[in-house]
């Protein structure tokens, strides 16, 4: 089984150097690619199928291609990756970003180039420090052989490239809220349309994509469409998938595997199964905002489409095991605790839908909670359903909270009949 | 300017020579509150006015921003910062016990500072090593798998 975006990544955590990395053909893909045309290089990441790895699975080529090209496009077009990874439960990029930044680098100025970008970022989250540092060095090698500025790699195209690191806000996650983060604002969400496509950052045309959609890139122009495609075991979307789990596995990580492996491939093998004394109870299939999945559930395909069948989403693909000496209520009043804080304030239903959440699972929780609250709650993931709501942030908040509630009103139920938590 | 600079000359020079990346000065505004909190640890009312000069915002447009960061510190912090993760997966593999632990050791609570000021103790969201939970960040050291016995150790490390 191949792993393309994982399998040069060293065994002892050390980074990929420029020189290391261009022995394992790192580079080839961008000169490949300078020799095409910028079109040729959005048909070929169109046809790949490949699909966002941030969360939404938007296909990439699709979004490329509202940008405005040609003599009288507006310039500077800006390219921007989107390495924040504040969604809790996710950690996927945080491996490619410490691994192999060159892969990032370059998938980076292929993709800035099919679109004829001039001013690339690097979109980092403040808590990875040493993804920081191997990042901002990885860039210096990249300029210091020519591959960023003025005509790079022999060509005529020339791109520049700077890395910004975040102050910490889970809300510069998405992606409008971060182009104002990226002009030194408040990192509030912008209205759509205008898409960032047409008016992005400072009003130009700007591409904000996933770190590890943009690890793809290269791997795409090198090898080529079909065999990209063939990566996948999902009619979803091309491709690798990096999938996770954490929770009470005996051995969470990150994996790199076939898109569209089965949730219980994922948690019974590659996790090795339940730590011993804990059993299965549920999982969140994609990260904090996304519906838990049961034991029914487990033979689901991890891809876009199947996920959205069974309820859930694939989000980020990085797994949250609940297990049965965990509190489901406690687990859920942590989550809306944390999206409570994260709400940036700009809209009404979320900034004060959030907090009152968050206080009744917390009145529920420490055996405070009345049974009319169960409705306040049903209430609340309607009040902040999408359409309602200026963003993403309040709905995906309402996952796990409408799917506990359906999975695990018993438990809630318990906690105010006993005026306890159980599992206290 | 206020009469007391408080934002050093090598901060301005710092802050002076991101103009030329972009288009308007305040678009290096989060950049500059990086770098005044690098020099003196936190941002002072007195740095945000003077910030508010030198990028040509009004010092409530800068608190705007600096206010709604979490780790821009609005107020002094300590000699070391603590940065215990409180998200789902550090839940699920019992943060809480580690945060009763630090809390027994130093006798301070989430947001408060200890009063040698050696340390102060804060909450943070997710820092994406769920694999290795329950997990945490001092300064700029993530620490790993904590268990309260690592805890004694680790802080021993920063005086």
């Amino acid at each position: 089984m191949e792993r393309p975006l994982t399998e040069h990544i060293k065994n002892d955590g050390s980074v990929l150097s420029l020189k290391e990395y261009e022995a394992a053909g790192g580079y080839q893909a961008l000169r490949k690619a300078l020799k095409m045309t910028p079109q040729e290089v959005m048909q070929m990441v169109k046809d790949s199928n490949l699909r966002g790895r941030g969360g939404a699975g938007f296909p990439t080529g699709m979004k490329w291609s509202f940008v405005p090209m040609g003599d009288h496009a507006p310039h500077p077009k800006y390219i921007v990756a989107n390495g924040d990874e504040m969604e809790p439960g996710t950690f996927k990029d945080r491996v490619l970003l410490e691994g192999n930044p060159h892969q990032l680098i370059e998938g980076m100025i292929i993709s800035a180039y099919a679109i004829q970008a001039d001013i690339s970022y690097i979109f980092l989250r403040w808590a990875y420090h040493e993804a920081a540092k191997r990042v901002k060095n990885a860039i210096q090698e990249a300029y210091g052989a020519g591959y960023l500025g003025k005509k790079i790699a022999g060509s005529d195209y020339s791109v520049e490239m700077h890395l910004h690191t975040s102050v910490g806000r889970y809300m510069c996650g998405e992606e409008t809220a971060l182009l104002n983060a990226l002009e030194g604002k408040r990192a509030n969400p912008r209205s759509k349309p205008p898409f960032p496509q047409v008016s992005g950052l400072f009003g130009k045309p700007t591409i904000v994509n996933n770190v590890e959609t943009f690890s793809n890139i290269a791997h795409i122009i090198d090898k080529g469409v079909e065999w990209y495609k063939a990566l996948s075991k999902s009619p979803d979307g091309g491709g690798t998938k990096l999938y996770g789990v954490s929770g009470h596995v005996k051995k969470p990580a990150i994996w790199e595997l076939p898109l569209g492996v089965s949730l219980r491939e994922l948690i019974e093998e590659h996790a090795g199964g339940m730590m011993d004394g804990y059993k299965f109870r549920a999982a969140l299939p994609g990260g904090a905002s996304t519906d838990f999945l049961t034991e029914e559930h487990l033979d689901v395909a991890m891809d876009f489409t199947n996920t959205m069948k069974a309820g859930s989403r694939m989000g980020t693909g990085t797994v949250i095991v609940l297990d049965d000496k965990t509190c489901p209520v406690g687990m859920v009043f942590n989550l809306e605790k944390f999206f409570a804080q994260e709400s940036c304030g700009w809209c009404t239903p979320c900034r004060e839908g959030l907090p009152w959440t968050a206080k009744i699972l917390d009145a529920i929780e420490h055996g405070r909670g009345m049974m009319n609250q169960l409705d306040i709650l049903s209430f609340e993931t309607v009040y902040m359903a999408p359409g309602n709501t200026f963003c993403a942030l309040a709905p995906g908040a309402m996952e796990p909270l409408q799917s506990a509630l359906k999975y695990f009103r018993e438990d809630f139920e318990r906690h105010i009949k006993e005026h306890k938590c159980p599992w206290d | 300017m206020a009469e007391t600079k408080v934002i050093p000359d090598q901060a301005i020079k710092e802050i002076t020579e991101l103009f030329h990346h972009v288009p308007k000065k305040s678009a290096t505004c989060i950049e500059a509150l990086k770098i005044v909190q690098n020099h003196n640890r936190w941002v002072s009312d007195d740095a945000v006015k003077e910030l508010a000069t030198l990028l040509e915002m009004s010092p409530d447009e800068i608190d705007g921003v600096a206010t709604f960061y979490n780790i821009i510190f609005r107020q002094p912090v300590g000699r070391h910062v603590i940065h215990l993760c409180n998200s789902v997966s550090c839940y699920i593999l019992g943060y809480e016990k580690i945060e009763d632990h630090i809390k027994n050791k130093l006798k301070i609570g989430f947001g408060e500072t200890t009063p040698d000021k050696r340390f102060t103790f804060l909450p943070i969201p997710c820092l994406g090593t769920c694999d290795h939970a329950p997990a945490m960040i001092i300064d700029e050291d993530l620490y790993r798998d904590l268990t309260p016995q690592k805890i004694d150790d680790i802080l021993e490390r920063y005086q």
